[in-house]
């Protein structure tokens, strides 16, 4: 059962988000260079990792998946890269804003991080018209796993061909969000992240008890012999 | 809280509303999402509810047949 | 088991052959790729290129045809039937992958063999940079190979995959762009090639040959059960 300890995961993600945010207008200090700006970072860079280690996370589900062939896997790794890909957006519209307001432009090419994210984001969104292409059922979840694997791999070797790339006279411009912030900045960054990998897997394990609800109901429909009228329209990942 | 002289950063009220926009920003994808599973809930309740009709008129047969 | 060595050679005498037999693609993309030329002239109003626009332009058109031919292989291949009958042989699916591989390094190398000289000849002032480039599309080539085999196995099956590969490939060929682009400016730059970093570059092609060739090891057998 998906449900079980959802409500739990629900009371510590709505905490940790209060105490975060409480943190990040109330306790972190104004920092010099970007002042009022750099609070778009306490946001921005945890939805960032956590998208990237959700995609990494999606990849390892999908190995235990072609290693044990049980669909269940398939299912997560499914709602692993969806929840990531969601939360990629978010990050790039953040990133656009506080590029925006630092820069005046709505897009720079001159933070890598920035442009190693619209990357991955790019090719993960191929991700749906390519598992929705595939008719086959086990093909689907098959070749969705060996996707979701390749593209895990992809993930530190973009960002390591971007980071190259970079000329080493631009300034890093996420320069805060390296090494050598000070304590009441690191502890608030550090809660933010807790906050929002903690909604992830909220979020993540609230789509799998919707889809295992779905599926009992499907399941319900067989044991009845009263299939559903004009259902089917895409083969997605079942729970049950 | 004054800022720091010479700082090249946006005067308060301008970053104000590009921070409040970034976390708006979140806010809004969190309730979209709320949104979509919303209408899944609302499917699953109306199949449920299909199928209990579907039980009940089974048991009326059922109860028919063997009255 | 048939041993490896005999059944690679086979399947890649077979992929070449075929090709050959039929030329489809090669002249294909050979002419794609100096049509792209003509265009690039014009619609960067340059008739000489050096730098990185020379290196922007050339990785652009072999990308782009690279990834129209990289389908056929497959195509082709499923519409005879070809896939049913190596499914049956029994022989390693790593070997099968290998082959793969390999006929697509040849296409790559065959289309570049054309396309770089006439490149050369549209659009650079001298010849010297051209040497060490043959490295740079040697690693690159490998790199495009390899997840073009893996990409092209999996769409072969679906609805739309002639959308689906170049749409999946590309961003994938990504940082096989940045290393060889990176590399190449400055091979092709004005006063003469220079390696600056090329070891950096060669270091990220090489990182990508190595992590995908093992990813296509490890996950090609699981994409041909069925």
């Amino acid at each position: 059962m998906y449900g079980k300890g959802l409500k739990t995961l629900s009371i510590a993600t709505v905490a940790m988000l209060a105490l975060s945010l409480s943190l990040v207008f109330f306790y972190a200090p104004l920092e010099t260079d970007q002042g009022f700006i750099q609070k778009i970072f306490y946001l921005h860079v945890p939805l960032a990792m956590t998208a990237l280690v959700g995609f990494v996370v999606g990849g390892v589900f999908a190995i235990a998946h072609l290693r044990t062939n049980n669909r269940k896997w398939d299912a997560y790794s499914y709602v692993a890269i969806h929840i990531s890909i969601i939360f990629g957006v978010g990050v790039l519209i953040t990133g656009a804003i506080w590029a925006k307001a630092s820069w005046g432009h709505w897009w720079v090419w001159e933070e890598p991080t920035l442009v190693s994210f619209l990357i991955v984001f790019l090719l993960y969104a191929t991700y749906y018209p390519f598992r929705y292409a595939i008719e086959d059922r086990d093909r689907q979840a098959r070749y969705a796993s060996v996707f979701a694997v390749t593209a895990g791999a992809f993930v530190p070797l973009n960002f390591l061909a971007v980071r190259m790339a970079q000329s080493l006279v631009h300034p890093r411009v996420f320069a805060t969000s390296e090494g050598g912030l000070p304590g009441s900045m690191l502890l608030t960054f550090l809660c933010c992240l807790a906050a929002i990998a903690l909604l992830w897997v909220t979020l993540v394990k609230f789509e799998l008890t919707a889809k295992s609800a779905s599926g009992q109901v499907k399941r319900l429909r067989r044991a009845l012999d009263a299939p559903a009228a004009g259902s089917g329209s895409r083969i997605a990942p079942e729970v049950s | 809280m004054p800022l720091p002289l010479g700082a090249p950063a946006l005067p308060l009220h301008e970053a104000g509303k590009y921070v409040a926009g970034a976390y708006i920003v979140f806010v809004v994808l969190l309730v979209v999402y709320v949104g979509i599973m919303a209408a899944k809930l609302q499917r699953i309740e109306r199949e449920m509810s299909e199928i209990a009709t579907i039980a009940e008129q089974r048991k009326e047969e059922k109860d028919e047949v063997s009255a | 088991m048939t041993p490896s060595r005999v059944a690679f050679a086979a399947i890649l005498a077979k992929d070449l052959r075929a090709e050959l037999r039929t030329l489809q693609s090669l002249p294909a993309m050979a002419l794609f790729s100096v049509t792209a030329f003509v265009i690039f002239r014009f619609g960067l109003d340059r008739t000489s290129l050096s730098g990185s626009l020379a290196a922007g332009v050339l990785w652009a058109t072999l990308l782009f045809a690279g990834v129209l031919g990289i389908n056929r292989l497959f195509v082709a291949e499923r519409e005879e039937g070809g896939f049913d009958a190596i499914r049956l042989a029994p022989i390693d699916r790593t070997v099968l992958f290998a082959a793969k591989v390999a006929a697509l390094i040849v296409y790559l190398l065959a289309l570049e063999l054309v396309a770089v000289p006439i490149f050369a000849l549209f659009f650079l002032d001298e010849a010297a940079g051209l040497g060490p480039l043959v490295l740079i599309l040697l690693l690159t080539d490998l790199g495009l190979a390899v997840t073009g085999t893996l990409i092209s196995s999996m769409a072969v099956n679906s609805r739309a995959r002639d959308l689906l590969v170049p749409l999946v490939l590309l961003p994938l060929a990504v940082p096989l762009m940045i290393a060889a682009t990176g590399a190449t400016e400055h091979l092709l730059a004005l006063g003469g090639p220079s390696y600056h970093r090329f070891g950096t570059w060669l270091t990220v092609l090489g990182l990508y040959d190595l992590i995908f060739g093992l990813v296509g090891y490890a996950v090609f057998d699981f994409l041909l059960e069925d």
